[in-house]
């Protein structure tokens, strides 16, 4: 069932789109900011608010890749991937990152702390290499920054 | 040198709140386009030679002039500003969105005017966080002071604004795949005609601008279309936002004017390469635009001179490749970026782009073949335009068949060496 709060953002998302299939994409996004995730049952919790089947619901949920059908950690770190963050270097930045928190690219560490994803172009290439992680934005990324950043986030 | 843009940006600041923007000048080109009759306002910005920043450069003014006007014309009509930048190398509309928010809505409020749209949304990319912020602030004091609403100024125009925050996906930034995300569905791109200012959002009328585009709009009706014209240095209107990344000495992003060589860009302002390192090519606009060579550095950045050098202005922020970087490397990080962000709708993109980022993922890795190389030169053109749903992967394409081009013997070097020559 969705919990008060949901209700009342999704409600307050209906209000933009003259059609409330349309708030599906923020519906989503509003029960994987309460629950973490969109969870088989979040989908359907959704049903009857949007007019939409689970099924029809997973086929836009799937689509996007910030909307999370699996688990994530407290923290989602997103490193960019793309052509400039690419010729600065990223790929250390990245592999020491992923070296430090003992996991993968696409992995949540086992403490449940960090999710490290893959992300197309930030939009701050001439501060490259940069990763976002939760809300903020970390620019001119080497190695020793990457544990000061990573200290940051419990 | 006017930079009307970015005048009124300060970097690592707060941006104008509304009586700053105000007391800078704002909202004086909506007075003045208030004043006029909606398509006075749409021959205002056609005289400008205003062209779409977003890459195509479609005349705006005669984009405007296709919607339906009129007590006849299908009711509500939309105004959508496209704020979901995400073409890798390209970082000028987060500089605008978050230096100076109200100078979008202005332009915005203005464009909306001059097709008689109701309702507007800002489509707004996920990742930039602060510029939601903004936004959010900026629209709310444009309702609390009535440029937003009922009865703008007294008008009797009306606008509602909503600000929308995307889910992902480079695809998202296409216009037609924009609307149908906006729909709430996955963002496949539509098959035009219809196009979408005939019949676009939920069906009705809708113009979807770039940005910077509609950056520019207050900046013509507060100033004129004559005003306009001479900051340019060529045919296209007005300045530019021109950046660099890659291993030059000063990355960056400059206003200048409209048709400004590249030698200025990269030299003047970007200092030139690093110590130690030589330029051997850039892609002048994103990641979609073919590369062009140091002997052509006197091209001047407008979508015609550069279409006629065999590129495209595209979004104007230039990605640097230098000696030390291997041209397949560089190639290979764009083509892995097309494959996923390919939306697969259509099968020939769907396909072939994961096909050409494996070729070329070969390559680096020591296992490829002189037949690679021929897929590879085959693919571009079987994914070229006429092939493919939308513009991607003929995009993805451009910087792929002029690296085979300029790049010949860097690709034949790998299969010969069976390995990187750039990687130890």
């Amino acid at each position: 069932m969705l919990s008060p709060d949901e209700r009342r953002e999704i409600d307050a998302e209906l209000a933009n789109y003259e059609f409330r299939e349309a708030a599906g994409i923020e519906a989503l996004k509003v029960v994987q900011r309460h629950r973490g995730w969109v969870t088989d049952e979040a989908l359907a919790d959704l049903e009857p608010v949007l007019g939409l089947s689970a099924a029809e619901l997973d086929a836009v949920a799937t689509f996007y890749d910030k909307i999370y059908r699996k688990p994530v950690g407290r923290h989602v770190i997103f490193v960019c991937s793309s052509i400039s963050c690419w010729v600065m270097g990223y790929e250390n930045v990245r592999d020491y990152l992923l070296d430090r928190l003992g996991i993968l690219l696409g992995q949540t560490t086992a403490d449940n702390r960090f999710t490290v994803l893959p992300t197309a172009c930030l939009g701050a290439c001439d501060l490259a290499p940069v990763m976002l992680v939760d809300d903020d934005l970390h620019c001119n990324l080497t190695p020793p920054e990457v544990d000061a950043i990573l200290a940051r986030y419990e | 040198m006017e930079t009307p843009l970015t005048k009124n940006i300060r970097p690592g600041e707060l941006p104008l709140d509304l009586a700053g923007y105000e007391k800078a000048g704002g909202y004086q080109g909506l007075r003045k386009a208030l004043a006029l009759s909606p398509t006075e306002v749409q021959e205002a910005v056609k005289q400008a030679n205003l062209r779409g920043r977003g890459g195509a450069g479609f005349p705006t003014g005669v984009k405007w002039s296709v919607v339906p006007m009129g007590d006849g014309a299908p009711r509500p009509k939309y105004l959508i500003a496209n704020v979901d930048e995400m073409e890798p190398g390209t970082f000028k509309d987060r500089y605008l969105v978050e230096g100076n928010p109200h100078q979008l809505l202005e332009g915005m409020i203005i464009a909306a005017y001059a097709i008689q749209a109701e309702i507007s949304y800002v489509f707004l990319r996920w990742a930039y966080k602060l510029a939601y912020q903004r936004l959010e602030k900026a629209i709310g004091e444009a309702y609390a002071a009535g440029y937003l609403g009922q009865n703008i100024l007294g008008s009797g125009f009306h606008l509602r604004m909503h600000l929308h925050t995307s889910a992902g996906r480079y695809i998202c930034g296409e216009e037609s795949a924009l609307l149908n995300s906006l729909e709430g569905k996955r963002a496949t791109p539509r098959s035009r005609p219809p196009f979408p200012q005939v019949s676009g959002l939920w069906g009705k009328p809708t113009i979807v601008n770039n940005t910077e585009t509609l950056c520019n709009v207050p900046h013509i009706l507060a100033n004129g279309a004559e005003w306009y014209k001479g900051l340019s240095k060529t045919n296209d209107g007005g300045t530019k936002l021109y950046g660099v990344s890659g291993k030059v000495k000063r990355p960056g992003l400059w206003e200048l004017p409209m048709g400004t060589t590249i030698r200025e860009i990269f030299e003047d302002h970007a200092g030139g390469m690093r110590e130690g390192l030589t330029c051997r090519g850039l892609i002048p606009g994103g990641a979609s635009t073919d590369f062009l060579l140091p002997d052509q550095f006197d091209v001047q950045m407008d979508f015609d001179t550069v279409q006629k050098a065999g590129s495209r202005l595209g979004t104007g922020t230039i990605v640097v490749l230098d000696d030390q970087t291997c041209p397949v490397g560089f190639v290979l990080n764009l083509q892995q970026f097309f494959a996923l962000e390919s939306c697969g709708w259509c099968t020939p993109c769907r396909e072939g782009l994961p096909w050409v980022a494996k070729l070329l993922s070969a390559l680096e890795q020591g296992s490829g073949s002189e037949g690679d190389i021929a897929i590879l030169k085959e693919q571009t053109s079987g994914l070229w335009l006429g092939k493919t749903f939308c513009a991607l992967a003929p995009g993805a394409m451009e910087p792929l068949q002029s690296a085979l081009k300029f790049f010949g013997d860097d690709f034949t070097r790998h299969v010969r060496e069976q390995r990187c020559p750039w990687r130890s």
